[in-house]
């Protein structure tokens, strides 16, 4: 901010629309758009939380339409977005701690996260529906 | 850098950028992951083993001591790490005189949200 300067050439950031995608790349990504996402269902959360708190009926009427298909669509998006950056988390507080730089353990970690947060969605998913009978 | 300038490199470079408060946003961005990741599991998995119960028993289940506490560190939790985290997001993509606004907006959001939830929690557990 304090020496932003448009006019004078300075080196240029990779034109990342000519790169070829990468997991380490679209996981980065991957992990800052699931954060927006949480964002988002974090106010879902607090709707709910107030209408359970204003009593049955506005309660009734949040659980009715995540009963719904549209609502069941947001929740399913909720949970592999919260898998994903939960994982992608933990991947990133083992890097803040030092370990798994090289370039084999990056990808064997990054398919890792993609595996355990779409089994983990699914398997929420197959317990939730087995309770609800 | 001109010759005429007293200053050396180093007094101009300390004290720009990240170099003040960058390691302290880091680490309460990390500590407070950390904490989420108990707090969110334990969530899902209440959450899920709710599904399909009804008003009274999931109020009965948010009445218990034990449960309201977790509840109550789980949104200030969750809404001081999002808080972080959309502050990185909209300083690295936000470069307009929109940026101070934002950053307002998102963070008096959140305070706002945070109260909100905890006051919903703390009114299902103290209610009569």
């Amino acid at each position: 901010m304090t020496t932003s300067n448009p006019k004078r050439s300075q080196p240029l950031s990779p034109h990342i629309q000519i790169y070829r995608p990468q997991l380490t790349s679209v996981l980065s990504i991957a992990n800052r758009i699931s954060g927006i996402v949480l964002s988002l269902y974090a106010i879902v959360l607090v709707v709910w939380l107030v209408a359970a708190a204003a009593g049955p009926h506005a309660y009734s009427m949040i659980h009715v339409f995540m009963g719904s298909w549209a609502g069941r669509i947001l929740l399913f998006g909720c949970t592999f977005s919260f898998f994903l950056h939960l994982c992608g988390g933990i991947r990133h507080l083992i890097w803040d701690a030092g370990f798994g730089f090289e370039l084999r353990t990056i990808y064997a970690s990054g398919w890792t996260v993609m595996l355990m947060s779409s089994a983990l969605t699914i398997i929420a998913w197959i317990v939730s529906i087995v309770l609800a009978g | 850098m001109s010759k005429e300038t007293m200053r050396s490199p180093i007094s101009r470079a300390l004290g720009l950028g990240s170099t003040k408060a960058g390691t302290q946003q880091w680490w309460r961005e990390r500590a407070s992951a950390l904490a989420l990741v108990p707090l969110t599991l334990w969530f899902a998995a209440s959450v899920i083993a709710h599904t399909g119960s009804n008003y009274l028993a999931f109020i009965a289940w948010l009445r218990t001591p034990f449960v309201a506490l977790l509840m109550v560190l789980l949104v200030a939790g969750m809404f001081y790490h999002m808080g972080l985290g959309l502050q990185v997001e909209i300083e690295d993509y936000v470069h307009s005189a929109l940026k101070t606004v934002a950053l307002l907006a998102m963070r008096f959001g959140c305070c706002g949200l945070a109260v909100a939830g905890i006051l919903a929690i703390l009114q299902i557990a103290f209610r009569r």
